[in-house]
C-alpha cells in the first residue's frame, strides 16, 4: 500500500500496479459483496418470515412484522397438502436421480472411450444431449404432455418419474465425462491382466475412481428434479410436486409452512455444500 | 486393441476371443443404448409430435387431422401473437443485459483476485439455487409487494409518491428474470475470464497499455465466446420464462411462454400450443447456430 504514496516512478508502472491494486482491493470487493448481498437478501427475507407472527384470520404469510415466533416450525407438517407435495418431491428426486445417474454414467463411459469407426452415432448422440440442455423447458414440458395425452397415459407418479429422468440424464452425462477425460486406463489393463472380467473391472476399478464424478452428476440430478416446476406442472397430474404445490397454493395465499420448508432445504444444501468444500480443500 | 489381435490371428480366434472382441465392438452400443432410447422416446419423439401437429391440417367438422405439410401455421402464429413476442423479447433482453453487466465485474474479481477463495465465491454466486426457484420468486413479489417493507420504507422517506408501484408492473418482471437467471449469466462469465492467461494481461502492461486498453482489446476480447454463452443461456430460458410474469407482472405485460402454457393447461388448445412452442425452439436453435457459426461448436459445450 505504501506504493500508493510514493509518485509515480521515471517508467510509470509501479503507479499503474499501485491502481491496479486499489480497483483489485477495494472497487471490486465492495462491489461484488454487494452483489453477493443482493443474491442472498431474498434468502434472508424467507428466513426472517418464516418466525413471523400471524394476528389473526387464516393463517397465510403477511406483509407486516407481527413479532417472532416458531410456531410454524412446531407445526411445519399442519398444512397436509403441502406435507405429502414435500415427500412425493422427495421420493421422485430419489428415484429419478437413481435412474439418470446409472443411464447418465454409462452414456458418459461410451462417448469418453469410443470414437470414430467403433461408436457411430456419437456425433448424433453429443448433439441430442446438448440439444436438450439448451432446449426451453416450457418446450420440453408441453411436448411430454402432448405426447402422454395422444398416447392416452394418465399423469401422476410415473409420467413425473419418466420425464425428470429425461431432462437430467444430459446434465449427468456431461458432468460424469469431464470426470472421466482424465481417467488412467492402465489401472482398468492392470485388472484385465490380473484376469478381472469386465464387469468386475468396472465395479472394483472404473467406479470407485470416477465415483466423485458420478456423485456430482447425481447431485446435479437431484437438484434439478427437485427444484423442477415448469415440467412438472406439464405431467404432474393432480400428483403435485413441491414446486407445483406451492405456486398453485400462492395464487391463494401462502401458508406460513412453506417458508419453514424453504429455510430447511437451504440450511440443509449450503451446509452440504460448504462441507464438500471444505472436505475437498484438506484433500489438495 | 481387439483390431491388432485379430490381425494377428487371421481365421484363428477362439471362440472366448470372438466373443470378448464383439463385446468390445457392442460395448459403446450397449452402454449408450438405455439413454439413448430413453432420450429418443421422451425427448426426440415428443418434439417430432409437436411439430406434425403444426403441420398438421385439421377440419373443424369432423376434428380429424391430415398432414398437408403446412408450414404457414408459423408466421400466422407469430403474428396473431406479435405483442407477447415483443414482451418476452423486451423483457428477456433487458434481464439478459442486466445480469451481463452486473456479473462481469463480479466473475472478474473471483476469477482475477478470488485465490484460494474460489470455490466459496462460486457457492455464493449459487446461493439462489439452494432456494426453490417458486419460493424466491413469491419472496420478490412479497419484497416489491405494495405494502411491503421496501416501498413502505421508501414512501415513509418520501422518496417516491404515495401510489408508486412496482409489483405487476414490466419492471418487476424484468427483476425478478435478472434476479433468478444471474448465476447463469454468472458462472459462463468466470469460465472465460478464468482461463486467461495472466501473463499475456502483464504483456499489454509492459507494452504501456494502460488499464482501459488493456481490458478493451485483451480481456474483452479473450471472454466474448463466454459472453456469448452467457448470454444464450440466459436469454433462452428467460425467454420462454412465464413464472416470473406470472407472480409478478399480474395480467398486463403477457409473455410468449404464458400463452403457451394457456394454451395447454387451460385452453386444451393443443395446436396452437404447439405451433408457439415450435416457433420458441426455432428462436433458441438459431441463436445456438448463430454461436456455432461466429464461435466454433466446441466452445459452446466448455460453458455447460
Amino acid at each position: 500500500m505504501s506504493v500508493d504514496t510514493t509518485p509515480a516512478s521515471a517508467t510509470g508502472r509501479p503507479a499503474r500496479v499501485a491502481h491496479r491494486r486499489r480497483v483489485g482491493k477495494f472497487v471490486l470487493p465492495t462491489y461484488s459483496w454487494l452483489v453477493i448481498a443482493y443474491l442472498v437478501f431474498p434468502i434472508i427475507v424467507m428466513i426472517v418470515y418464516s418466525f413471523n407472527r400471524v394476528v389473526a384470520g387464516l393463517q397465510l404469510v403477511s406483509f407486516t412484522w407481527n413479532g417472532f415466533t416458531t410456531q410454524w416450525y412446531q407445526q411445519w407438517s399442519n398444512v397436509p397438502g403441502l406435507t405429502s407435495a414435500f415427500w412425493l418431491s422427495i421420493r421422485l428426486g430419489i428415484v429419478s436421480t437413481i435412474i439418470a445417474t446409472i443411464l447418465g454414467t454409462f452414456l458418459a463411459i461410451a462417448l469418453v472411450r469410443y470414437r470414430g469407426r467403433a461408436f457411430r452415432g456419437k456425433v448424433v448422440m453429443e448433439q441430442v444431449l446438448f440439444l436438450n440442455i439448451a432446449a426451453p423447458e416450457i418446450v420440453m414440458g408441453a411436448s411430454l404432455l402432448a405426447l402422454f395425452v395422444a398416447m392416452n397415459v394418465s399423469r401422476g407418479f410415473l409420467t413425473l418419474v419418466v420425464s425428470h429422468v429425461m431432462f437430467s440424464i444430459a446434465y449427468v452425462a456431461v458432468t460424469v465425462r469431464a470426470r472421466l477425460s482424465g481417467f488412467d486406463r492402465s489401472l482398468e489393463e492392470a485388472a484385465y491382466d490380473l484376469g478381472a472380467n469386465p464387469v468386475t473391472t468396472f465395479r472394483l476399478v472404473t467406479l470407485p475412481l470416477i465415483m466423485p464424478g458420478v456423485m456430482a452428476g447425481a447431485l446435479m440430478a437431484f437438484a434439478l428434479s427437485i427444484d423442477d416446476f415448469v415440467t412438472s406442472n406439464f405431467v404432474s397430474g393432480t400428483s403435485a410436486p413441491f414446486p407445483v404445490w406451492v405456486y398453485g397454493a400462492s395464487r391463494v395465499g401462502t401458508p406460513p409452512q412453506v417458508f419453514v420448508f424453504g429455510t430447511v432445504i437451504f440450511a440443509v444444501g449450503i451446509v452440504l455444500a460448504l462441507t464438500s468444500l471444505g472436505l475437498s480443500r484438506k484433500k489438495a | 486393441m481387439e483390431r491388432a489381435v485379430s490381425a494377428d490371428h487371421p481365421g484363428g480366434v477362439s471362440r472366448h476371443h470372438g466373443r470378448a472382441a464383439w463385446r468390445k465392438k457392442l460395448a459403446p452400443y450397449l452402454l449408450s443404448l438405455p439413454a439413448g432410447v430413453w432420450l429418443l422416446v421422451l425427448f426426440i419423439v415428443p418434439l417430432v409430435i409437436m411439430l406434425s401437429t403444426t403441420l398438421e391440417t385439421c377440419s373443424p367438422a369432423s376434428g380429424r387431422c391430415v398432414m398437408t405439410w403446412n408450414w404457414g401455421e408459423l408466421p400466422h402464429v407469430v403474428n396473431m401473437y406479435r405483442p407477447q413476442f415483443y414482451t418476452s423479447l423486451l423483457f428477456a433482453a433487458s434481464a439478459t443485459l442486466i445480469d451481463l453487466v452486473i456479473s462481469f465485474p463480479i466473475a472478474y474479481w473471483i476469477a482475477f483476485y478470488g485465490g484460494h477463495k474460489k470455490n466459496f465465491f462460486l457457492i455464493m454466486l449459487l446461493v439462489p439455487f439452494f432456494v426453490s426457484f417458486i419460493i424466491r420468486t413469491l419472496v420478490w413479489e412479497f419484497i416489491l409487494s405494495d405494502n411491503g417493507f421496501v416501498l413502505h420504507f421508501l414512501k415513509g422517506a418520501h422518496l417516491v409518491t404515495a401510489n408508486f408501484h412496482v409489483l405487476g408492473t414490466g419492471y418487476a418482471v424484468i427483476a425478478g428474470l435478472a434476479y433468478n437467471y444471474l448465476p447463469f449469466t454468472a458462472l459462463p462469465l468466470y469460465v472465460a475470464i478464468e482461463r486467461i492467461d495472466h501473463r499475456v494481461l502483464d504483456a499489454a502492461y509492459d507494452l504501456y497499455a494502460n488499464r482501459r486498453a488493456a481490458f478493451l482489446r485483451v480481456v474483452l476480447p479473450l471472454t466474448i465466446p463466454g459472453i456469448f454463452a452467457a448470454f444464450l443461456l440466459t436469454f433462452i430460458p428467460a425467454f420462454g420464462d412465464y413464472v416470473n410474469q406470472e407472480i409478478l407482472g399480474g395480467t398486463a405485460n403477457t409473455m410468449i411462454g404464458t400463452v403457451i402454457q394457456n394454451s395447454f393447461l387451460v385452453n386444451s388448445d393443443y395446436a396452437g400450443g404447439s405451433s408457439l412452442s415450435v416457433v420458441l425452439l426455432a428462436v433458441s436453435l438459431l441463436g445456438i447456430w448463430l454461436y456455432a457459426r461466429l464461435l466454433g461448436s466446441r466452445t459452446i459445450e466448455e460453458y455447460l
